[in-house]
């Protein structure tokens, strides 16, 4: 199975890890992330004002790429996860952001919302299987306490998302389980890392960032992991803790496919 | 009309919000991480909506602290959906002339060492227009 991927701006620069590990763990998974060509940054935050033309632009251009190859579109990063969809979503339910968008773009057909938008982690549970994945791990992450650590983007709106129960998710501690893991279950665990408030006050951020981890130390996690790069970031830079620290799921992923080994996951 | 009385209602329109539903019950700004941090708290912005004060709401800080982390627009009982109407407000603050509230120069004293393109690229898109 070959998917229109979209890494996004992090992805090739900061986020380097969540990109190769993720591309080398699919193809060991037996599908292919073909990385969709010219894509534009998505903008990293959705903006739901319903005048909002220019900032939905870049997200439909990637959409309509994947429509001419007739594949679904795939990302790695919650952010890119979050807008994409939820800007695919406006442009099938909202006629007038429809019409207005592609009256701006003139695309060689309309584009309507065809393309159909999933995160990595939707594609190993729904298309996959997590069996399939269980089957192909070689070095289980045996004793290790994980925490999944969603945040935001991947949840909420639930409604438009529907990702996974945006109040009790499981998609990432099934996740665990199949790599051999133990998943923690922490109840901060959905709660706003703080996001781009960092750029402005490191403070606040880095308040909720102590609350979420004190909160999955407390419940014995060894260490977090997450998709997005934003909560990587504010997680490990302004906890107060220093004894969780936070991974990439595919980092994780790609040492138990036998891929990419970590001394941390052994 | 009223100026205050137009943004309002341009501000509903463009959020999808109608204030009316609205039942007080505070549940938006209990669940909201940066609350404490705010002059004006979600329920607050939602009542001024409904008052028309949104000639105090433009000016307030606050439009900057939301997380836009949807977390009560997920767990409001009644789908008023305030994280959407506070990017409404926003919106119409920093469409002002000059009104930006991140400047591309103010970037470079800002930016830390491992600080993810995400940050920045969303910070921009919140912040400005």
């Amino acid at each position: 199975m070959v998917y229109s991927y979209y890494p996004g701006c992090t992805l090739k620069n900061t986020a380097k890890e969540l990109d190769e590990c993720g591309r080398i763990s699919a193809e060991a998974l037996g599908f292919t992330l073909e990385e969709i060509t010219d894509w534009q940054c998505c903008g990293g935050q959705y903006t739901s004002g319903k005048d909002e033309i220019v900032t939905k632009l870049s997200s439909v251009r990637a959409l309509d790429d994947a429509k001419k190859s007739e594949q679904d579109l795939v990302t790695l990063c919650s952010a890119c996860y979050n807008v994409i969809k939820q800007t695919n979503n406006a442009m099938i339910e909202d006629s007038d952001m429809q019409m207005k968008v592609n009256n701006y773009l003139k695309l060689d057909e309309p584009y309507k919302g065809e393309t159909s938008v999933y995160h990595f982690l939707e594609v190993l549970r729904d298309k996959v299987g997590f069996d399939k994945v269980k089957e192909a791990v070689k070095a289980p992450l045996k004793g290790k306490k994980v925490g999944a650590y969603y945040g935001c983007l991947l949840l909420r709106p639930g409604k438009v998302l529907q990702f996974d129960d945006p109040e009790n998710p499981k998609i990432m501690e099934d996740f665990i389980k199949a790599l051999g893991g133990t998943p923690v279950i922490y109840n901060m665990r959905n709660e706003c890392c703080g996001g781009y408030t960092i750029l402005e006050d490191t403070d606040a951020a880095g308040r909720n960032t102590s609350k979420i981890l004190l909160n999955a130390e407390d419940m014995g996690a060894d260490f977090l992991i997450t998709a997005c790069p934003l909560c990587q970031y504010n997680l490990m830079q302004n906890s107060l803790s220093e004894k969780t620290p936070i991974y990439y799921f595919t980092e994780l992923l790609a040492h138990a496919l036998g891929l990419r080994e970590k001394e941390c996951f052994k | 009309m009223d100026k205050n009385k137009l943004l309002s209602e341009q501000v509903q329109r463009n959020s999808g919000v109608d204030v009316s539903k609205c039942m007080r019950c505070g549940k938006c700004t209990a669940t909201c991480p940066n609350y404490d941090l705010m002059e004006y708290h979600p329920h607050q912005f939602v009542n001024m909506v409904e008052n028309d004060k949104l000639d105090v709401l433009m000016k307030s800080s606050s439009l900057y602290l939301c997380l836009n982390c949807f977390a009560c627009v997920e767990r409001c009982p009644r789908g008023v959906e305030p994280g959407k109407l506070v990017e409404a407000i926003r919106l119409e603050a920093v469409r002002q002339k000059e009104n930006n509230h991140l400047k591309p120069d103010q970037i470079v004293e800002k930016l830390t060492e491992g600080m993810p393109q995400q940050a920045i690229t969303t910070a921009f898109r919140k912040y400005t227009k």
